[in-house]
C-alpha cells in the first residue's frame, strides 16, 4: 500500500447560540486520517449545528477548526470544501434535473475549475472518472438515470460518490444512513469504512442507528445539550454510565 | 417654511392612499404567500365604481361616503370570488404562474372596464362638505386632503384591532407566521383565504373609491397603482401591516420632495430607494427573515434533453427558414423577423428561468434597452447600422451587469419584484427623458441601412444573427456553465458544498440573458423603424414570460415555439378585435391553469403517452 496523506482536522471549544439558548457550548475534538468517528448523541444534542459550523454554513460565536494549520472558521462552505472538506447532507441534497453520472461529473469540473466553460458539452467530460466513482459505490448500473427519481438509499450512495469526487481529506456525513433498510445501512457503514482504509480519509459521521454506530467506528464522541460528555473507543463509550443516563433517559 | 409643511402634508395625502392599497396586498400575500398582480385592478375599478355611485347618490355626505364604503364592500366581493375561481388553484404552483395568473386578470379585467364604462378619462364630484381648502401657515391646504390623512392612521388601527382583538383576526395572523399550523389547528383555510381576499380587495377598492374626488378615473391606475404599491410591500417587509404604513410614509415624501428637487426622475428615485432598502435590509424595514416566501417546490425531476437529431433539426428548421423569402411576401417576412426576433427575446428569459430557476419580471429592461441603445445611437451620433446594432447588446449586457449584482442577492419573489424594480427605473427614465428619449413620442427614423433596407436581406441578416445568438445560448445551456446554473437552482446548499459559487453564476447568466436580450432589441428597433417606451413595460417583460410558459419551462426549443405562436396570436388573431386584452388574459390564464408544462411539454407528454 502506499503512502497516504495524513490529515489533521483540529477543533477546538467550538460555541454557537441562537438567542441565547446554547446549541453548541465548546465542543473540541481531533480528527485524523483513518479515523471514523462517530458523533452521537439524542435528538436536539447540536450535531446538526457541530456540522454546520465544521463546513460553514454557519458561523461559530467563538473556537476554532483548523485543517493541518489552516483555520477555516469564517471561510465559506465553498471555500472549505475547496480546502479538503467534503460533506454530505442527512437530507439528501443532489442535482435532481440531472443524471446520476452528471452529478458527480458536477464536482469533478468543480473541482478542475472548468465549470465557466461555455462551449463544450458538460456530459462528455469526466464522464469516465465519474463512472468509476460511481462503480465503487455501486451505482454504475443507474449512472444514466435521473437523479430525482431514484429509491432513497441510492441517492445516499450518490452523495458518497459526489463527496468522493472532490478526493478530500476529510469527509463529514451528516446521518449517512436515515431513512436505509437495515441490511442497506450495515453495507453502507461497511463502504464508508473501507474507504477510510483505503484511501486514507478522515470521516466524522452523526447517526441514530447504535448497530452502525457500534459495527464501524473506530472512535465516539458522545453530544448532549450542546456539550461532549463522553469519548473514547466505542466499548468504553457504551460502558459510559453517563452515555447509559442520556441514552436511557436516568438522571444524569 | 409654509410650502414645505404643505409638501408634507400633500405626501402625508399620498401616503394615506399608497397605504390603503398596500395593506391589502400585504395581507394578501402574508396569507396566501401570492403577490396578486391584479391587487391594482380592484383598486381601478372600486374607482369606477365609487365614480358611478358617487354621481348618483354622492350629492348628500351620507351618499357620498355610503358609496364609498360599497364600492369597497362590491371590491371585497369581486376578490373573493377571484379566490375561489382562480388563486385557490395556484397555491401550490410556482410564483411564475401565480403573478402570471394574477396578471392575466389585470388584462381581462382592463378590457372589461373599458367595455363598461369607455375609454374616457372620467371626473368625479367633489365631496360634499369636503370641498374647500383651509389656510396652513397661509398656504391652502386641500380639506379633503386632510381627511385621507386622518384616515391613514385609522384604517391601521381598526386593522390592528381585526388582527388582535378578533379570532378571525388572531387565525389570519397564524396563518401568515405558519400556514400548515393553521390547518393542523382545525381551521379549514380555504375560508380563511377567500376571507383575507375579501378584505385585501376591499381595501384596494376603498383607495381606488376615494381617488374620485383627488384624481381623474382612467385606465391606467391599475398597473401604476400595483407597481407603487409593490414597491412599498417590498420596502415595509413583505407580510408586515406596520411596514406597510412606515414604507408609505417614507415613500409618500420621497415622492413629494423628490419632484421639487428632481421633476424629471421622481420614478427612478423611488425604484432605487427600493433597490437600496433591499441590499441593506434584505427582508424590507420590518419583515422578518421567516416572512421570506420559501420558493415554491419547483423540483425538476426531468434531465434537461436536446431532443434526438436535435441538431439535424434545427439545421432543416434553418435552412426552411432561409429559403423563406423565394416564396413569402412583404408581410409575412416582416412577421417571420418579428417572430426570429422574439425567439431570441424568449430564449435568452429562458435560460434565467428554465436553468436558473430566476423568474424576472422585468426583463423588457434589456430588450428595450437595445433598442433604445441602437436607436440613440443612429439619432444622436448619426451612427451607422452595423455599429448602431453592435452597441444595442453591449449596453443592455452593461445594464444587466450593474442591474443583476443587486438582483441575484434576492431570490424567489424578491428577484422578481427587484427586476421589476430595475426594469421601471428604465422604463421611466425613457418615459421622462424627454430632452434625449423624446419621452412618450419615442425615436422615430431609424432604418436599416441601404443594403440591408429589403424586407428579404434583413430577414436574413436578422435571421443570422439571432439564429447565431441562439446556437451560442444553447451551446453554453449545455456546457458547464449551463450545468453549474441547474445545479444552483436544483439545490443551492449542495451548489456550494461542492464548490459552486451560486451566485456569480447567476449574475453571469443575467448578463449573458440581458446581452441577448439587448441584440434583440436592436435588431426590433431596425426591424420597425422606430422605439417607444413601452418597449420596456411591464406587459412587454410579461409577453416574454407568456411566450416562454406557452413554449414550456423545462425544454430548450419551447421559448423559440413559444414566441412563434405567441406573435401569430398576437398579430393575426388579436389584431381582429378591439378586446386583445380579453384574449390575451384568457389565454395566459388557461395558460397557468391547464398547460402549466406549456405546448412543448404537452405535446412530448402526449407523444409519451401514446
Amino acid at each position: 500500500m502506499s503512502e497516504l496523506p495524513m490529515s489533521e482536522l483540529v477543533v477546538r471549544d467550538l460555541q454557537r447560540s441562537f438567542g441565547g439558548v446554547q446549541a453548541v457550548g465548546g465542543v473540541s475534538f481531533t480528527l485524523r486520517s483513518g479515523d471514523l468517528l462517530a458523533l452521537i448523541g439524542p435528538n436536539g444534542a447540536g450535531k446538526s449545528t457541530c456540522f454546520n459550523l465544521l463546513n460553514g454554513q454557519l458561523r461559530p460565536d467563538s473556537g476554532s477548526v483548523r485543517l493541518d494549520g489552516t483555520e477555516l472558521v469564517g471561510l465559506p462552505p465553498r471555500r472549505i470544501w475547496a480546502l479538503g472538506v467534503g460533506r454530505t447532507f442527512q437530507i439528501t441534497a443532489t442535482f435532481a434535473s440531472m443524471t446520476v453520472a452528471e452529478n458527480v461529473q458536477m464536482v469533478l469540473l468543480s473541482r478542475a475549475r472548468r465549470l465557466f466553460g461555455l462551449w463544450r458539452p458538460a456530459a462528455a467530460q469526466f464522464r469516465e472518472p465519474a463512472l468509476a466513482l460511481l462503480d465503487r459505490v455501486g451505482m454504475a448500473a443507474q449512472a444514466d438515470r435521473p437523479c430525482g427519481v431514484l429509491a432513497y438509499g441510492d441517492v445516499k450512495r450518490v452523495e458518497l460518490a459526489m463527496a468522493l469526487a472532490s478526493e478530500p481529506a476529510v469527509l463529514l456525513m451528516d446521518e449517512p444512513t436515515a431513512g436505509m433498510a437495515p441490511a442497506e445501512r450495515l453495507a453502507l457503514m461497511a463502504l464508508t469504512a473501507e474507504l477510510v482504509r483505503e484511501r486514507g480519509l478522515a470521516v466524522l459521521f452523526t447517526e441514530h442507528d447504535m448497530d452502525a454506530v457500534f459495527g464501524h467506528a473506530t472512535r465516539v464522541l458522545v453530544l448532549d445539550r450542546g456539550r461532549l460528555i463522553a469519548e473514547g473507543s466505542p466499548e468504553q463509550v457504551r460502558a459510559d454510565p453517563r452515555v447509559q443516563s442520556v441514552y436511557l433517559g436516568g438522571e444524569a | 417654511m409654509s410650502f414645505l409643511l404643505v409638501q408634507a402634508l400633500s405626501g402625508l395625502a399620498t401616503a394615506a392612499t399608497l397605504f390603503l392599497v398596500s395593506s391589502g396586498l400585504t395581507i394578501v400575500f402574508g396569507v396566501t404567500r401570492i403577490v396578486n398582480f391584479a391587487h391594482g385592478s380592484f383598486y381601478m375599478v372600486g374607482a369606477y365604481a365609487g365614480w358611478s355611485l358617487i354621481e348618483r347618490f354622492g350629492g348628500t355626505p351620507a351618499g357620498f361616503w355610503g358609496s364609498v364604503a360599497a364600492a369597497a364592500l362590491a371590491m371585497g366581493v369581486l376578490g373573493a370570488a377571484m379566490e375561489i375561481g382562480l388563486l385557490r388553484r395556484l397555491y401550490r404552483s410556482p410564483e411564475l404562474f401565480q403573478l402570471l395568473g394574477t396578471f392575466g386578470v389585470v388584462l381581462v379585467v382592463q378590457d372589461l372596464t373599458a367595455w363598461a364604462w369607455g375609454p374616457e378619462d372620467l371626473l368625479g364630484r367633489r365631496a360634499p362638505g369636503l370641498k374647500g381648502s383651509i389656510d396652513i401657515l397661509d398656504q391652502p391646504f386641500p380639506l379633503y386632503d386632510l381627511v385621507l390623512i386622518g384616515l391613514g392612521p385609522l384604517v391601521l388601527g381598526l386593522l390592528w384591532l381585526l388582527f388582535n382583538r378578533t379570532r378571525w383576526g388572531t387565525l389570519v395572523r397564524a396563518a401568515t407566521q405558519d400556514r400548515e399550523m393553521t390547518s393542523a389547528l382545525g381551521v379549514d383555510p380555504t375560508r380563511l383565504f377567500t376571507g383575507v381576499l375579501f378584505l385585501g380587495c376591499a381595501l384596494a377598492g376603498l383607495g381606488g373609491a376615494l381617488q374620485v374626488p383627488r384624481e381623474a378615473v382612467t385606465l391606467q391606475m391599475d398597473v401604476a397603482i400595483v407597481v407603487e404599491a409593490f414597491v412599498v410591500v417590498v420596502v415595509g417587509g413583505m407580510g408586515s401591516l406596520t411596514g406597510a404604513f412606515l414604507a408609505s410614509l417614507l415613500i409618500g415624501q420621497l415622492q413629494a420632495f423628490g419632484i421639487l428637487v428632481f421633476p424629471q426622475i421622481t420614478l427612478v428615485i423611488v425604484f432605487l430607494f427600493m433597490a437600496v432598502v433591499l441590499v441593506l435590509r434584505p427582508h424590507g424595514l420590518l419583515g422578518r427573515a421567516e416572512e421570506v416566501p420559501p420558493t415554491a417546490p419547483a423540483t425538476v425531476t426531468v434531465p434537461l434533453s436536446a431532443g434526438r437529431h436535435a441538431g439535424v433539426w434545427a439545421l432543416a428548421l434553418l435552412a426552411v427558414m432561409a429559403a423563406a423569402p423565394l416564396v413569402a411576401g412583404d408581410y409575412a417576412l416582416i412577421l417571420l423577423t418579428e417572430v426570429v426576433i422574439l425567439a431570441l427575446f424568449a430564449a435568452s428569459l429562458h435560460l434565467l428561468i428554465g436553468l436558473g430557476g430566476l423568474v424576472s419580471f422585468g426583463h423588457a429592461a434589456w430588450f428595450g434597452m437595445g433598442a433604445y441603445g441602437s436607436a440613440l445611437l443612429v439619432k444622436h451620433l448619426d451612427a451607422p447600422m452595423p455599429l448602431a446594432l453592435a452597441g444595442a447588446p453591449v449596453l443592455a449586457g452593461l445594464g444587466a451587469l450593474v442591474a443583476g449584482w443587486f438582483c441575484v442577492r434576492r431570490s424567489g419573489l424578491y428577484f422578481a419584484m427587484l427586476t421589476l424594480a430595475f426594469a421601471q427605473i428604465v422604463w421611466s427614465i425613457a418615459f421622462q427623458w424627454y430632452a434625449v428619449t423624446g419621452g412618450d413620442n419615442g425615436i422615430l427614423g431609424v432604418w436599416p441601412s441601404a443594403w440591408a433596407a429589403g424586407k428579404a436581406a434583413y430577414y436574413w441578416l436578422t435571421l443570422a444573427l439571432c439564429g447565431g445568438a441562439l446556437w451560442l445560448l444553447r451551446r453554453a445551456a449545455f456546457a458547464p456553465f449551463g450545468y453549474a446554473l441547474r445545479a444552483g437552482r436544483d439545490s443551492g446548499l449542495r451548489a456550494e458544498s461542492v464548490g459552486i459559487d451560486v451566485r456569480r453564476f447567476q449574475w453571469m447568466a443575467f448578463v449573458l440573458a440581458g446581452t441577448a436580450a439587448g441584440l434583440a432589441g436592436g435588431l426590433y428597433a431596425f426591424a420597425k423603424g422606430s422605439v417607444f417606451p413601452t418597449l420596456l413595460a411591464v406587459p412587454q417583460s410579461v409577453d416574454a414570460l407568456v411566450m416562454v410558459l406557452m413554449g414550456g419551462i423545462q425544454t430548450i426549443a419551447g421559448p423559440l415555439a413559444g414566441a412563434a405562436v405567441f406573435h401569430l396570436l398576437e398579430s393575426e388573431v388579436m389584431s381582429m378585435t378591439d378586446w386583445w386584452r380579453l384574449v390575451l388574459g384568457l389565454i395566459i390564464i388557461a395558460l397557468v391553469l391547464v398547460f402549466p408544462k406549456g405546448i412543448v411539454g404537452f405535446l412530448s407528454g402526449f407523444r409519451r403517452r401514446a
